[in-house]
């Protein structure tokens, strides 16, 4: 009864903290930029497929590939800032919605042309481990592990570097930042970089715990909402709490 | 706002195409017809809250939904005739629209089209566990309810004109809000709701009624469509892509006037019947529709008929 | 008495921004009302018009508590107001912008009717031309113009400026300073904040100087730039202080 209890419970709590960092990234966005980016799902199932791909055809393991996922994200992601939002970014709530819902529509429509929507999964062993008698997957755990190193590097970056700083700064007022010398639209490009990174990186996770198509991630993309909901705006640590309380359900 | 003239025209043109159909006896023309105008109305509608008011119903398609649930379930169990159950539907849904507004109204800006995106989801949850309306099965008519209309056929050839008398009236419904003191007070709430609300509007009653009356018409639409296709299921009903897909028509057509939301609508339902027609883009569809759509929010945020109405100060009264 | 502010007290945080503000506006007179940056006047204007809740204290118009409606109520009531940063409704034309202060003012206009009353209104502030053109294409002057137009149109019984000089030349604030008197001479009271001295000197009735929140004088204008807390909280130099009233009783 105590271990089944146990066994739930931690196994909830990992897959939170896998939640939770899905949810960072669109929190980051949303914080900092005043973006709510309907495109997070989309970027969550390129993770998934990146990760599938390095996996199957680089032979590389997810949990190494992850960190190659996290870099292309924040590449790929300041891509999509400049084309789609930098022209829209002080127009009203409308344009932003709908510029990253189309970014959507876009990664979406390519991804079911070329993979279909047939599911798929990453076939990984990696054992398991016994904890007080209930048995938990090597897998999950080092999702959950996962989760929390880049959500501490996510803080160490916005409070201890100076570009960090600069996404703060500009995530409290604007034009106050661009006046005191940030550059604020590289900030955004890269607040909006680092939050497609981070879900591409739950995405990339994700995949090694869950079968997927293209079209999973918008169930991730709704409880990411939800989380943020719970959580609060603009504290990562609140976006973590949030994923582990939904994670507990 | 000068003396209306865009209904002079706009009504006549609706017609001619409402009676292509039955003048060539085409079915499929009617299929493409019944959707053009299914299309419009839900355009129209959502138009009032997001064009008029400047609030983005993210999940609007909610309304469509409770509407067509409500007159689904008075045809199926009570026996009632379309026309008095659609009605009962719009109401539902304006009425639930009301009563949502007066709780989300409160959230401005993107935090109120998020929660309307929540209130979709949720309904749709709860219409999946309610056994009485079907659960996630979903209901189904017996086909001799259409008895009633004189058999399938005729009864969609009364589901076609009822959709018909309920896109002009949409649309007349919708210009004389705009043209009136509620329709000013909506518009000055869109440009600036303090501003409005010290100019004295009543800004929270009128988002309420604003949303009801965009509610209204969606829910009357999803009555007539579910009662033609004989069937609704909570997946159908509340399918978010279609909330997504008339604010992509109020976008194309542009923004707060009558004839934009028509024009996308009608814009929209061409494009889409291309794309999916297309053996080229036939896969490509979404893709396609994306690009589309991000490139009139970068580049016309006005829309078809609002670019029109900016060139030319002449056409600005004919395209209200 | 058709306004009396009774010890309102409004804090933000913990910053008092308003503390026991208390005066009285005759109908018909033009009281204005100074002090230095942050001293409370656009709050206090915030307090009249009902944007926020007041923590203490109550507001009373034409002899009826006010307190607790909201600023739609108190505009249908007949109090209109104008903002020290201009708020055009951008994508609605000029006469639309006037037409709602007519439609949901005390004036409680039909559109028709708003119509009219919107040209009147604007040929009376000078921005008759520009009618058709939207508000957002205004430039400042003009939209500080627009702001009293509203506020006009909505028939009220006491108007609450803020600022509308502020930014202006000499030549548009002596033609504003017109449109001010002639307001008044309509039997409009008038409530106006103002930085410009001479002007806010010249133009009213009576002044009252606010510091940190509160009413630290109150009376002439002779009398207020005579007092010596105005002097030393506001002013800081007595030099000027002199300068000021030499050119108020150059004036006359």
């Amino acid at each position: 009864m105590l271990s089944a209890w146990l066994g739930a419970t931690l196994s909830g709590i990992l897959l939170g903290l896998l939640y939770g960092l899905a949810a960072i990234g669109l929190n980051l966005i949303w914080g900092v930029m005043n973006v709510i980016n309907l495109s997070h799902g989309a970027f969550i199932a390129v993770g998934m497929f990146a990760s599938y791909f390095m996996a199957n055809y680089l032979h590389l393991s997810p949990f190494l590939g992850v960190f190659l996922v996290l870099a292309t994200g924040v590449v790929l992601g300041m891509i999509t800032y400049f084309i789609s939002l930098h022209r829209i970014i002080s127009a009203p709530e409308l344009s932003t919605l709908l510029a990253t819902y189309s970014v959507s529509l876009i990664i979406i429509g390519l991804g079911t042309f070329i993979f279909t929507t047939n599911p798929r999964a990453i076939d990984i062993t990696m054992g398991s481990v016994s904890v007080g008698g209930t048995v938990l997957p090597m897998t999950r755990i080092l999702t959950g592990a996962f989760s929390v190193i880049f959500t501490l590097w996510l803080y160490y970056f916005l409070y201890k570097t100076w570009s960090g700083k600069a996404i703060r700064a500009v995530s409290m007022n604007r034009d106050a930042a661009e006046l005191m010398g940030v550059n604020t639209t590289m900030s955004l490009a890269l607040a909006f970089g680092i939050g497609v990174a981070l879900a591409m990186t739950a995405g990339a996770l994700t995949a090694t715990i869950f079968p997927f198509t293209i079209l999973s991630g918008g169930g991730y993309e709704l409880k990411s909402f939800v989380i943020c909901v719970l959580g609060g705006l603009g504290s990562p640590l609140g976006a973590l709490l949030g994923g582990l309380i939904l994670g507990l359900i | 706002m000068g003396k209306g003239k865009t209904l002079f025209w706009l009504i006549p043109a609706l017609l001619i195409i409402i009676l292509i159909p039955p003048v060539t006896g085409s079915v499929t023309t009617r299929e493409g017809v019944f959707l053009i105008l299914m299309y419009v109305t839900l355009a129209v509608s959502l138009n009032i809250i997001l064009g008029y008011t400047g609030y983005v119903s993210f999940g609007h398609i909610v309304f469509y939904g409770i509407g067509g649930y409500v007159a689904f379930y008075l045809m199926k169990f009570h026996g009632i005739h379309l026309i008095p159950a659609m009605i009962m539907g719009g109401i539902g849904a304006a009425i639930a629209a009301f009563a949502l507004g007066e709780a989300v109204l409160r959230l401005r800006g993107a935090f109120f089209a998020i929660a309307t995106i929540g209130v979709n989801e949720a309904v749709k949850a709860l219409v999946n566990n309610l056994n009485f309306i079907g659960g996630a099965e979903g209901l189904f008519f017996n086909f001799r309810i259409y008895n009633t209309y004189g058999g399938a056929t005729k009864a969609i050839w009364f589901s076609y004109y009822t959709m018909a008398a309920l896109t002009i009236t949409t649309v007349i419904a919708a210009y004389l809000i705009k043209k009136s003191k509620f329709g000013l007070g909506l518009m000055a709430i869109r440009e600036d709701e303090d501003a409005a609300i010290i100019l004295g509007v009543n800004a929270k009653r009128y988002k309420s009624l604003a949303y009801a009356a965009s509610a209204l018409f969606p829910g009357m639409v999803g009555a007539v469509f579910f009662f033609k296709a004989g069937n609704i299921e909570p997946h159908d009903a509340f399918h978010l892509i279609k909330s997504i897909e008339m604010i992509f028509m109020v976008m194309l057509g542009g923004y707060g006037s009558v004839t934009g939301a028509v024009t996308g609508a009608l814009v929209y339902e061409r494009l889409k019947g291309f794309l999916l027609v297309n053996p080229l883009f036939k896969n490509l569809h979404m893709a396609i529709s994306g690009v589309i759509l991000l490139l009139i929010v970068l580049f016309m945020p006005q829309g078809i008929v609002g670019f029109i109405r900016e060139k030319s100060k002449k056409l600005r009264e004919m395209l209200e | 008495m058709i306004l009396q502010v009774e010890d309102v007290t409004k804090t933000f945080g913990g910053l008092v921004a308003l503390s026991d503000v208390a005066f009285q506006v005759e109908e018909g007179e033009i009281l204005g009302i100074i002090g230095p940056n942050g001293a409370g006047k656009t709050t206090l204007f915030n307090a009249i018009s009902g944007v926020f809740k007041i923590d203490k204290g109550r507001v009373k118009f034409q002899d009826r508590d006010i307190t607790s409606l909201p600023p739609n109520a108190r505009a249908r009531l007949g109090i209109a107001r104008t903002h020290q940063i201009v708020k055009p409704l951008n994508d609605l034309t000029v006469v639309e912008n006037v037409m709602v202060g007519a439609c949901f003012g005390k004036g409680n206009a039909s559109l028709p009717a708003a119509r009219k009353k919107a040209q009147e209104v604007l040929e009376f502030v000078g921005l008759k031309e520009k009618g058709e053109v939207l508000a957002g294409k205004l430039n400042v002057p003009e939209k500080k113009r627009l702001e009293m137009a509203r506020a006009l149109a909505s028939d009220p019984a006491i108007i609450l400026l803020d600022e509308v000089l502020a930014g202006l030349n000499p030549i548009e604030v002596s033609s504003m300073l017109k449109v001010i008197k002639a307001i008044r001479d309509k039997g409009i009271t008038i409530l106006m904040i103002e930085h410009l001295m001479h002007a806010i000197m010249n133009v009213s009735d009576r002044v009252m100087a606010l510091v940190y929140g509160r009413k630290v004088s109150e009376g002439t204008p002779g009398e207020v730039a005579n007092d010596p807390q105005v002097i030393e909280a506001y002013l800081g130099d007595p030099d000027l202080a002199l300068k000021l009233l030499k050119d108020k009783r150059r004036r006359g």
